[in-house]
């Protein structure tokens, strides 16, 4: 396989506006000839989709949500970012490139990365123009403030519902277009295969979740919008919805799926409190900015009240293990290091899985007023879910899956290696590396959808025939529907003992034991042996209540946890394979004296790109290889001290 | 803990529906609403019976999906938060507690406790908009805004769009959604072109979906689970009679 990533040459700053001048453009009278799929309404669908029908395309979008504004971008705190360099603090697109490259310990495409720094700026001027109510300062202009592992002043936020804003203006815009009549609108309906035809993507098969129905949609270029595949884990940040189908029913029918491995896992969330857990929430990042972090010194003292604990007798071991970055060192940092004070036996709380994020200074410092105003709906959220006032008592936090970098291969236009098949936000791997930066997911999402897929999917459609799309009773369409069908049936009539759900715990805890934090041979060997056994007991023991033809949650979810046990088998496979530490992908095998990651970038430096070639006992997979080459930067360890 | 559960329970949209008793044992207080719905349904489904069905997502109270009615309050008994915030510890060991969907004209019931809310969607494709193309914007710090008007026009902004405000009026009335959407973008100088224009076609759209008339009695402000305020609803009141009088044909 010739996995081309069509990086334009040229020097790096100019790549993306050559590019643009170079690529095809479809005639104007002809863009109402072209129809497009848009699976997805988050951050990268929702603008998508819109950018799109306002350039003159048929769109359908799809989610299975009851509305497009209520993706999973909507839980988003923290903030996006983007090279205004409004503070005047020595920002630059340049510098906000490396900071990502870095970030993502230089296993990103250059030539993306860049891209992605330069439009930054351009998202920020869209949403504002949308009537996004960015943090102002009193003058009336942009506020800012520095986020995870930036040393300057670069994200825009909206209080702590900075996600919730960008998805309702890019909502809006879509809706703007839906009320046109330019975007028909699938709600509660999910994708649940991709039709491949004479080699390109030619539409989907999606089931309408309230009456059953099972559906053909055909298109001239479809985009998956369908976002990140962390609840393979179970226990998440993400939405209890969020799922991996789309971008795993496509990797099936031959789109690559790139780097699985590389998973996130914030530092800073709630502590599991019992089984009975359906998620697990994030406390944002940004309280990292006045918090600190500590577990006690000592073993002994981690079963005390945190006030009893006297100061010389707390690590604040994030200030004394990275002193230039402290308590906002990136977050696969901070998150193995709280593995590591917890595994010691000093983590705090009920489970001992916990640490310490104490505000006491910061009151004292700023005053409660100040740190009410900046994270009083936090400080909310958390006495909401654990009954404590963490103005009080300091919080507990642990790391949890939060983000994953991995996802469907991508070209430098964003189309995976099958033809008409693009993929944007999330659900692809281009930007963030082995490691993604706090604010940058949204950046990214939006840059996808906004400014760089209305150019890349026309210099696509320019090679394709205008007119009828591939009618939806063609053979393709038929079987699709048919096999479809067939699983559909298949999980209803399996009436077995154990519900989908108990199999996704299971599932989740091996994934997170094995192949969270931390990785090893052994442990991924074993993981390795386990899936397919549990994934053969699934298929043999699950019961799925009701019948298809009906709203039926229970049958959704379980045809979601049916793929998650392909793609566990993968992620490990990758994590087994890639015999480096880098990012969020931490072999224990693989670290230098003081515990840090470390990399073989003569060996790995190259993009992990799995072709599916079939499931028998366990699944089958041809490793590809994208080697990356950087013209630009020099790669060095990542070092944060 | 033990509680009972009366259950909305109605197969589909044109079907009879009816109260079903669920007992929920060995709760722990620290469980969410929602974890406790989970656990019955393991268990109606481990029993081969269909498990109640509500919506949900986000469960952290920002993506408007879950939508119970709790004891006749539209997200329960705890003041500006969602169902999916709410936790066992405000409820007492030996309850009864009744569950019922959202109701409302506007909002048909799709199954036990899943309505349909997509009128909110149109109301929204009616005018609730900037129109700015993709690739149209000055530089952001080109239209300055005060902070006293982007923390006012976030403070309607907060909505999440769960219809609670609806479901919580006698009226069925979706003022204070239609009032935050309309507030928000027209305080902002962004919005302050299509100022007239959106006003009118929101309340038409929300008016043609079959929502009722303001009640007046502001149950919509105390249900709503971000406690957005019912001033917004004078400030659209006086935005609708401002566009009326400029729009009157001569
Ligand atoms: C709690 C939390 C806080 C975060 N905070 C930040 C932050 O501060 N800054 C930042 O930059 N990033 C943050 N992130 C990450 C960021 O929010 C996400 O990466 C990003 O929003 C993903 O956007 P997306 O458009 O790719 O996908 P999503 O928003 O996940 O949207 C996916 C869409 O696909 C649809 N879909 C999925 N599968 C199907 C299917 N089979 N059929 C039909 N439709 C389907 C869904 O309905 C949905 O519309 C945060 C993430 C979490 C979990
Ligand atoms: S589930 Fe998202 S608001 Fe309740």
């Amino acid at each position: 396989m010739n996995l081309e990533s069509r990086t334009p040459s040229g020097p790096l700053a100019q790549k993306w506006d050559r590019h643009r001048a170079e690529i095809k453009l479809v005639n104007p009278a002809n863009k109402r000839k072209y129809e497009i799929i848009v699976v997805g309404s988050g951050l990268a669908g929702a603008s998508a989709a819109a950018s799109l029908a306002e350039l003159g395309y048929r769109v359908k979008c799809f989610c299975f949500q009851d509305s497009p504004r209520r993706a999973h971008s909507i839980a988003a705190q923290g903030g996006i970012n983007a090279a205004k360099n409004y503070q005047n603090d020595g920002d630059s697109v340049y510098r906000l490139f490396y900071d990502t490259i870095k970030g993502g310990d230089f296993r990103a495409r250059e030539a993306n990365v860049y891209r992605l720094a330069q439009v930054s700026v351009n998202i920020i001027d869209q949403c504002v123009a949308q009537g996004v109510p960015f943090a102002r300062e009193y003058g009336g202009t942009l506020a800012n403030r520095s986020f995870g592992g930036a040393q300057v002043s670069r994200t825009f936020y909206a209080r702590g519902q900075t996600g919730q804003q960008l998805l309702l203006g890019a909502y809006q815009a879509l809706s703007r277009q839906i009320g046109a009549g330019a975007v028909k609108m699938f709600p509660r309906t999910e994708m649940l295969d991709l039709v491949v035809a004479d080699g390109a993507a030619r539409g989907i098969v999606a089931r309408d979740l309230v009456s059953g129905k099972i559906e053909a949609h055909s298109a001239h270029a479809v985009v998956l919008a369908t976002g990140g595949y962390g609840n393979a884990y179970n226990l998440s940040t993400y939405a209890r919805g969020s799922n991996a189908t789309a971008i795993w029913r496509a990797h099936r029918k031959g789109a690559l799926f790139a780097n699985p491995c590389y998973t996130q896992i914030h530092p800073t969330c709630i502590p599991v409190s019992g089984d009975y857990q359906s998620k697990l929430t994030l406390m944002s990042e940004s309280l990292r900015n006045d918090g600190r972090v500590w577990v006690p010194k000592r073993k002994e003292d981690s079963g005390k009240p945190p006030a009893s604990i006297a100061e010389e007798d707390r690590d604040y071991y994030l200030e004394r293990l990275y002193p230039s970055f402290g308590n906002l060192a990136p977050r696969d940092i901070s998150s193995r290091a709280a593995k590591r004070v917890c595994d010691e036996g000093r983590g705090v709380g009920p489970s001992g899985l916990g640490v310490y994020l104490d505000f006491s200074d910061a009151i004292s410092r700023l005053g409660h007023k100040v740190v009410e105003e900046r994270y009083g709906n936090l400080f909310d959220i958390y006495k909401e879910i654990t009954g404590e006032n963490a103005y009080d008592v300091p919080m507990r936090i642990y790391p949890a899956i939060h983000y994953t970098m991995g996802g469907l291969w991508v070209d430098y236009n964003l189309m995976s290696n099958v033809p008409g098949l693009f993929v944007a936000g999330e659900a692809n791997f281009s930007d963030h590396g082995a490691n993604r930066l706090g604010a940058s997911a949204l950046m990214q999402g939006l840059a996808d959808g906004y400014f760089v897929l209305p150019y890349t999917i026309g210099g696509y459609l320019a090679t394709q025939k205008p007119g009828a799309a591939l009618p939806a009773d063609h053979a393709e369409f038929r079987k699709s529907i048919e096999d479809v069908g067939t699983r559909t049936r298949r999980l209803l009539s399996v009436n077995g003992s154990r519900t989908a759900d108990s199999f996704h715990k299971q599932l989740g805890r091996l994934l997170w034991e094995k192949c969270g934090m931390a990785r090893n041979r052994q442990g991924l060997t074993e993981a390795l042996k386990a899936i397919p056994a549990l994934r053969e007991e699934f298929w043999q023991n699950v019961r799925v209540p009701g019948c298809g033809e009906e709203l039926n949650q229970a049958l959704e979810r379980a045809g979601r946890i049916a793929d998650y046990f392909e793609l566990a088998e993968l992620i490990c496979l990758d994590a087994l394979t890639r015999e480096e530490s880098c990012g969020g992908h931490f072999r224990e095998e693989f670290q230098t004296d003081e515990g840090e990651a470390l990399r073989d970038d003569e060996k790995f430096a190259f993009v992990s790109a799995w072709e599916f070639k079939g499931l028998n006992g366990s699944g089958h997979w041809d490793l590809h290889k994208e080697p990356l080459a950087y013209e630009e930067v020099h790669m060095s360890q990542r070092s944060y001290k | 803990m033990n509680v009972s559960l009366r259950v909305w329970r109605q197969k589909g949209p044109g079907t009879q529906g009816c109260f079903e008793t669920h007992e929920a044992r060995d709760l722990n207080p620290d469980m969410s609403f929602l974890e406790m719905l989970d656990v019955v349904n393991e268990r109606l489904a481990v029993e081969g019976k269909d498990p109640i069905a509500f919506d949900h997502d986000c469960r952290e109270g920002i993506c408007g999906m879950c939508s119970c009615v709790i004891n006749g309050e539209p997200h329960g008994p705890e003041f500006k938060v969602a169902t999916c915030q709410t936790y066992m510890r405000s409820f007492r060991d030996g309850d009864t507690i009744t569950i019922e969907p959202f109701r409302s004209r506007a909002f048909p019931v799709l199954r036990d406790l899943v309505v349909n809310r997509s009128s909110f969607d149109r109301i929204i494709q009616a005018g609730g908009f900037v129109s700015v193309p993709t690739g149209s914007a000055p530089d952001g710090n080109a239209i300055p805004v005060s902070k006293e008007i982007a923390d006012l026009a976030m403070d309607a902004a907060a909505c999440i769009g769960c219809g609670a405000c609806v479901a919580a009026c006698k009226n069925g009335s979706a003022m204070l959604f239609v009032a935050a959407k309309v507030s928000q973008l027209n305080i902002l100088p962004q919005g302050k072109p299509e100022k007239d224009r959106r006003v009118l076609r929101m309340v038409q759209a929300m008016d043609a979906e079959g929502f009722g008339n303001c009640s007046n009695t502001y149950a919509c402000e105390a249900a709503c689970p971000k406690g957005i305020s019912v001033n917004f609803i004078a400030r659209m009141n006086r935005d609708y009679a401002v566009a009326l009088l400029k729009n009157k044909p001569a």
